[in-house]
């Protein structure tokens, strides 16, 4: 029975929906901006890894190394990315 | 008659009236000629339809080399008009019109085709692959490509050139006319393939390769492929976002890159070198690794320092995007952002200059022979290098408020681009030619050729150092005599019109060797060392008929000094994709689609867009599970090609 039930993909499903409920949550209860975009945040970026890890199989085959590989590169250039941009054009503009 | 005043150009000449009867005529010649010849059959049977990476990868090169030549006549009108001051050739308009389109089409319509061509070309063959991973998407990539190529193209002569400069800075892209809508939307149409190439040969690298090779057993061309499709698939994401908020702004009144509502102008100049800078290394990239090709075939030898070739790409990958401020080191930022992108813009001479020696290790005990390839690869090494060096006087944000914005910038990227990037490609084109075409371009023209060029180049590029440091500015129409600047233009101009003799005389060596060059040469005519020169020429359209096994990353030449056997086995019927025309068809009507949003024709967008929509569907519910090719018909193309 256990094989046939696909625990962690309705496990996963009824995640994604609470966190989904959070978010809107931002819209409809009074917050300040600063703890309404740190939901949206931590709640997208939760949401994006397990799309990718439970509905996308990122981990399942023999690519799992090379498929990682290119998921932290990219973190890490988005990372780049955005704090450079505020450095250039908000931090450190006169 | 108000609908097509639209189409109307807002600022004619006489060029231009002229190129419009030259292109008209030009479509009307290929179409009679076609018609007469009854070869409409075979274009759509042979080229439209492939999937075949190798006829893909030609179409890649016909279309550089076309728009080489486009962008070469904007160069030389460009510099006919600064040759002596105060020169009435081209008014202001039309010069902001001619560097616009230079530019882009130089980059995204000649440098990134040449290298895509190259990609496709080679890297299945080095691998020991059949295809690449996604044939039909390659197709895809392709035709986005041409579409986009030609929308932007026909702009001069349909609505208005884009003018404001190949990074099309916001507010002054947010000009009247449509030239700044074919700017976002042209380019966006063909990024899109670009993309998805990345993506093609990111698999096919990683999924692809033959037994045995393992990733530090890959040729360096593929290493640098690889690499490089991994930077356009970061990269150009963020030209594809920024061009879409740029189109929003023009077409639908959006406020992103305005002035006022909370729009930003700069982060329009922000975005588009967050993709800029990498952009350069995808294109130079590639050059390097036909260069080291090149270099180790014509040494005789091995690439010294493999291990550091590899490290110092995968650092210079990441590098590319932590420098990209340095475009703008003057738009009003402190002195401790600029520091930060001083110090990464430099730290990127180190695994380059890496790069430099290992090519002059490789050189030094080699058994050098010059061929046309070589001399370019030869004549690559100083020239770059002197690019670089001002590349670092660039990098220094307080010296670049001298730089910024003159000649002396223009000079430095030519510096880099042309013996860097155009040297590779006319290296790497002289050096595949004869598996492409099974015959071998003329030495003696070659060689000539490349004289030429570097020649030429010197003699435009290096007074613009000068004249840049004495304040010269770049994209500015003319000068007055006063500056001294005349003599100086002069001299450029005299170098330009001697690159354009050296890039006729490649036309010239392409037709000399149609005609005279022996058909009587062996498959691997330079003695070379890597697999894509182990199979038959021409390629039959399986590549190898019998997957090879490969012990180091010169398998060839294990074959040739160490008995390595490549193809162990009996040929077994071999399974390949079929043809389609969805992708062609698609892409025309992304062409009309990219059309009818340029000139706000919105009935015609919504049923282009859902037009791009069926041929999506339709793709997913097609099956199509290729054809095989019997064990039968393989023996037949063997003994051919073998007797031949
Ligand atoms: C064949 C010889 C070439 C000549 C004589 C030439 C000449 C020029 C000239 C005169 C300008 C405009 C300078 C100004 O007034 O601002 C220019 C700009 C430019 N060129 Fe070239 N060029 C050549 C080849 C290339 C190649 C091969 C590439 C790239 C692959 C390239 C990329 C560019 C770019 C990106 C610009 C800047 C356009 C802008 O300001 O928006 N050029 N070139
Ligand atoms: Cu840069």
């Amino acid at each position: 029975m256990s094989e046939l039930f696909p625990l962690k993909q309705v496990m996963g499903f009824v995640f994604s929906l609470v966190l989904t409920a959070v978010a809107l949550g931002v819209y409809y209860f009074d917050m300040s901006f600063a703890v309404g975009m740190t939901v949206l945040l931590v709640t997208a970026f939760l949401q994006a890894g397990l799309q990718l890890v439970v509905f996308m199989h990122a981990g399942e085959t023999e690519d799992k190394g090379a498929i990682y590989t290119n998921v932290y590169y990219g973190v890490i250039i988005a990372l780049v990315t955005v704090f450079g941009t505020l450095l250039a054009l908000v931090w450190d503009m006169g | 008659m108000e609908f097509f005043e639209r189409f109307a150009i807002p600022h004619p000449s006489i060029a231009i009236y002229a190129s419009m009867v030259a292109a008209g005529l030009t479509m009307i010649a290929v179409i009679a000629g076609l018609t007469y010849f009854k070869k409409w059959g075979y274009l759509w049977r042979e080229w439209i339809t492939t999937v075949d990476h190798k006829r893909i990868g030609i179409m890649y090169l016909i279309s550089a080399l076309l728009m080489l030549f486009r962008g070469g006549v904007d160069a030389i009108m460009m510099r006919a008009q600064l040759a002596v001051p105060e020169n009435k050739l081209l008014d202001a308009q039309h010069y902001n019109e001619i560097f616009t389109t230079h530019g882009v089409v130089m980059i995204l319509f000649m440098a990134m085709p040449f290298i895509i061509f190259f990609m496709n070309f080679v890297v299945p063959l080095q691998i020991g692959a059949r295809d690449v991973a996604f044939p039909r998407l390659n197709a895809l990539s392709f035709w986005l490509f041409f579409m986009g190529a030609m929308l932007f193209n026909i702009s001069f002569m349909v609505g208005g050139s884009p003018d404001a400069g190949w990074t099309s800075y916001f507010p002054l892209a947010d000009g009247e006319s449509v030239g700044s809508h074919y700017y976002m939307i042209a380019i966006q149409i063909a990024g899109i393939g670009t993309l998805m190439t990345g993506i093609n040969f990111i698999t096919t690298i990683l999924k692809m390769r033959a037994p045995g090779m393992t990733l530090m057993k890959m040729p360096m061309f593929t290493w640098a492929s690889l690499i490089t499709s991994v930077i356009i698939v970061f990269a150009f994401p963020v030209l594809t976002v920024a061009l879409a908020m740029g189109t929003m702004d023009l077409l639908f009144g959006t406020q992103f890159f305005t002035l006022d509502n909370g729009g930003m102008a700069m982060l329009w100049a922000n975005l588009f070198w967050v993709w800029g800078h990498p952009e350069v290394y995808i294109l130079i990239l590639p050059a390097f690794g036909i260069y080291s090709e090149i270099i180790s075939t014509f040494s005789r030898r091995n690439l010294y320092g493999y291990k550091s070739m590899v490290g110092s790409m995968v650092l210079i990958s990441l590098l590319s995007f932590v420098v990209w401020a340095h475009h703008f080191f003057t738009m009003g930022q402190g002195a401790f952002a600029n520091s930060i992108f001083s110090i990464t813009t430099m730290a990127i001479a180190v695994p380059t200059g890496v790069k430099i020696f290992n090519w002059l290790l490789t050189l030094w005990k080699g058994k050098i022979e010059f061929t046309t390839p070589m001399l370019y690869s030869t004549l690559f090494i100083p020239l770059f290098t002197l690019g670089g060096v001002t590349g670092v006087m660039l990098a220094m944000s307080a010296a670049d408020y001298q730089y910024h914005n003159t000649m002396f910038l223009v000079a430095h990227f030519h510096n880099v681009i042309i013996p860097g990037v155009v040297f590779a490609m006319l290296a790497g084109l002289t050096f595949y030619w004869p598996k492409m075409f099974g015959f071998m371009l003329n030495e003696k023209i070659g060689k000539w050729t490349a004289w030429l060029l570097s020649i030429g180049f010197l003699l435009a590029f290096m007074p613009m150092y000068v004249t840049g440091l004495d304040g010269q500015a770049r994209r500015m129409y003319t000068y007055s005599e006063s500056t001294g600047f005349g003599p100086l233009n002069m001299v450029s101009f005299i170098g330009a019109a001697i690159m354009a003799v050296g890039f006729v005389l490649i036309v010239y060596n392409i037709y000399y060797s149609v005609r005279y060059a022996s058909r009587d040469i062996s498959a691997d005519p330079w003695d070379a060392r890597t697999l894509e020169w182990a199979t038959h020429t021409p390629v039959p359209e399986y590549n190898f008929a019998i997957t090879p096994e490969v012990a180091s990353s010169e398998a060839l030449w294990d074959v040739k000094k160490k008995d390595h056997v490549l193809f162990k086995g009996d040929y077994e019927k071999i399974h390949m994709p079929n043809n389609s025309g969805v992708p062609f068809i698609m892409s025309c009507i992304f062409f009309a689609w990219g059309f009818s949003l340029v000139f706000s024709l919105w009935i015609p967008a919504i049923i282009t867009t859902i037009g791009i929509f069926v041929c999506m569907t339709l793709r997913s519910f097609e099956k199509d599970h290729g054809h095989y090719i019997s064990v039968k018909e393989i023996e037949d193309t063997e003994s051919e090609l073998r007797g031949a």
